[in-house]
């Protein structure tokens, strides 16, 4: 798998330009960047929201590979069907090539509505790619709030009023829920580290069993900040050890890029702070009135970071 | 495989899929589907079949299966009853609208609440809207028969859209009847090789499925289902025509029983109308004018073939074993919209009966043509309720 820029740069589209996404999703880049991971022919099953409608609105179509879309809360059993048809019809000699599959959904689809049916398909041992794009809310809708928005952001269905400081709860830990099925791989990548994306799911691709991605997709729209600052926010998710960077193989815990460099004492941790004053989703907890929640969540993001950092050295 | 089996309904659909050696089979148990999939996991287990067999953590994930498996080009089969068809519902109308021709066998119970595991048609009732092509059994050789004929009708290129087999539960699905196989080199020649439109796995010739459709493509698409609902008609018919050439069992649409000088009518759906061919014999030798219709297919509803048995009768009871609370049953509303115009229409009544498996006797069910024979009955009645 070759990851030079120049290279890549002359892979083939299989996403092209013409999608209806708004200007500064980091969903297009993250896509692009995972189909770059494989050089075998490659089948896309996606749940509905932003991504799917986005780039499928008849008549037109902004994919050069073949594509299905069926439901919201089914994008790992649609790509289930898909890669059991090819198991059935190569044994019968009707397929004669290799194929890959991968499954893309949201955080809605894939923490919330889409858990069961991803849980399911993993532990059945379909050999696909399951992508998750986390924007942290249902963004496809108009930014509500799901199972995987952060402590304290405001969202539509949990807005911060004079009461209440946006989201209540901290997000499920999905990464660590799919680890925990102990499948072959399972990692999380953010889309301004391309390489170590796209490292991470060709190992997917070529596991032999499925494989888990779990990608951090700032949205500008839904977390309040300049369409042109996208990569420059998933890389400060990383930095703040918000997103760390890590993978699950074979049973073993490993952090990588960034947050191995962070974890070595090579690179500086910064506060989460940072990350909370740069977006307008959580303007209100720079107030007086919600600090302590900002040093709660520092507080956590803390307690995690560590505890990934003893489950490395497992 | 010759001569004669006693075999229960479930069994016998398992049987089929396995003389048909489907390319996918995903489903997920629910009584009193389970025997299918049991019976069909031991063919997997011995290797007499080469399905790749998926066992889902649920329906919404078994239908999603089967659509996704479909699509990518394999020949699909999957069974489910009762909650499990509920759970599928939005996924069904998927299967439909992305024009998937997998055939599905359901195993009918009465829906929750309360919970109940017997026989009725509620399961099937909720989903009647949903673009699938529908037929029924009256006995375990329906069946096995239908789960065959199904595969032709969805996958022929006029129709393309999913085929859902019924059998009433417990009545049919685990009671023993004496069923006549197809030599299987029969069943494999009958359905032929499965040929896919459009496959996803044609990675040469990439396709989108399942697009966003907004206000200026929604409408023509939904009226597409509709146009090769009404064209599987023809297609239907043509393979009732060729199974019976094969088997010797020849079907229709309806099926009527001494009805062409009958006054006095019924219309049922099922395991019932075998029940209610014995009333129309007692009936008959008491000098009683009486017949009965068996509605085999009902989506694409046989409205033609019903007009012309029905036209001049004095009165027609339908036979519901569903209830739309609040209203009456359902098969009643679509016959008697089927029926209004015609010049002589019969007076029509609807019967609401066996609801949760609720038995329905032979003395029963005479009781619904002496009500009609009398005049003394309601538009809409509950037979069998205690009240």
């Amino acid at each position: 798998m070759t990851t030079s820029l120049k290279e890549l740069s002359k892979i083939p589209m299989k996403l092209t330009p013409g999608h209806r996404l708004c200007a500064g999703c980091a969903e297009p880049i993250v896509a692009r960047q995972v189909l770059m991971a494989t050089e075998k022919p490659v089948v896309v099953a996606n749940a509905t929201g932003c991504f799917e409608v986005s780039t499928t609105i008849y008549p037109y179509t902004a994919w050069n590979v073949p594509w299905i879309h069926t439901a919201f809360g089914n994008a790992a059993a649609t790509c289930a069907g898909v890669e059991s048809a090819y198991h059935a019809l190569r044994r019968k000699g009707k397929i004669d090539q290799e194929m890959r599959f991968v499954a893309f959904g949201g955080d809605g689809a894939t923490y919330d509505i889409g858990f069961q049916s991803l849980s399911g398909a993993i532990e059945r041992g379909h050999q696909f790619l399951y992508v998750c794009f986390n924007n942290e809310a249902y963004m496809n809708t108009g930014i509500q709030r799901s199972g995987a928005t952060a402590k304290g952001a405001s969202t539509t269905t949990c807005p911060a009023g004079s009461c209440v400081p946006g989201k209540q709860q901290y997000p499920k830990d999905l990464t660590m829920i799919i680890a925990a099925h102990e499948l072959p791989y399972a990692a999380q990548a953010a889309p301004h580290n391309w390489k170590d994306l796209i490292a991470k799911a060709a190992k997917g691709f070529e596991i032999g069993g499925p494989a888990f991605l779990n990608t951090l997709t700032p949205c500008p729209r839904g977390w309040r900040h300049d369409s042109d600052k996208t990569i420059d926010m998933s890389k400060l998710a990383v930095e703040t050890c918000i997103w760390p960077l890590y993978e699950y193989e074979n049973g073993k815990f490993r952090l990588t890029a960034e947050s191995a460099r962070i974890a070595e004492g090579k690179m500086e941790k910064k506060p989460v702070s940072e990350w909370i004053n740069s977006q307008g989703r959580f303007k209100h907890l720079t107030k007086d009135r919600w600090m302590d929640v900002a040093d709660a969540i520092q507080e956590e993001i803390d307690r995690k970071w560590n505890k990934l950092i003893q489950l490395t050295k497992l | 495989m010759t001569g004669n089996l006693g075999i229960n309904g479930d069994s016998a659909v398992a049987l089929a899929w396995k003389q048909v050696d489907p390319d996918v089979c995903a489903a997920y148990p629910i009584t009193p589907q389970t025997i299918i999939v049991e019976r069909f996991s031991d063919y997997v287990a011995d290797g007499e079949v080469e399905t790749e067999f998926v066992c889902t953590e649920s329906e919404h994930s078994a239908m999603t299966v089967c659509i996704a498996s479909a699509s990518a080009g394999a020949r699909t089969v999957t069974a489910t009853a009762s909650a499990g068809l509920a759970y599928m519902w939005e996924t069904l109308g998927i299967a439909s609208g992305l024009r998937v021709p997998l055939t599905m066998t359901v195993a009918n119970r009465a829906l929750s609440g309360p919970l109940n595991i017997h026989c009725d048609h509620s399961d099937v009732m909720a989903a009647r809207d949903l673009g699938w092509i529908i037929m029924f059994a009256e006995n375990v050789q329906e069946a096995y028969d239908n789960a065959i004929m199904a595969m032709r009708i969805a996958e022929h290129p006029d129709v393309q859209l999913p085929v859902m087999t019924n059998l009433d539960g417990f009545i049919l699905t685990h009671a023993i009847e004496r069923m006549t196989p197809l030599d299987t080199h029969a069943v494999k020649d009958f359905v032929g090789e499965y040929k896919p439109l459009y496959p996803l796995l044609d990675v040469k010739n990439p396709v989108t499925h399942g697009v966003m459709d907004l206000q200026d493509s929604y409408f023509e698409h939904r009226y597409q289902v509709n146009q090769a609902m009404k064209a599987s008609a023809k297609v239907i018919e043509q393979v009732f025509k060729e199974f019976g050439e094969i088997s010797g069992r020849h079907y229709d649409m309806i099926e009527t029983y001494k009805c062409d000088d009958a006054d006095y009518v019924t219309l049922t759906i099922g395991s019932t109308a075998g029940t209610m061919k014995a009333a129309v014999d007692e009936l008959r030798a008491e000098g009683h004018k009486v017949g009965a219709v068996k509605l085999k297919v009902m989506r694409p509803f046989p409205a033609q073939n019903l007009r012309d048995v029905m036209a001049g009768k004095k009165c027609v009871a339908v036979m519901d074993r569903h209830l739309i609370v609040g209203v009456s049953g359902p098969v009643f509303l679509e016959v008697a919209a089927d029926l209004m115009d015609l010049p002589d229409c019969p007076k029509l009544v609807n019967y609401v009966y066996g609801l949760g498996g609720r038995d329905v006797m032979v003395e029963d069910l005479k009781q619904v043509y002496m009500n009609m024979m009398n005049d003394k009955q309601d538009k809409v009645n509950y037979l069998g309720v205690k009240l």
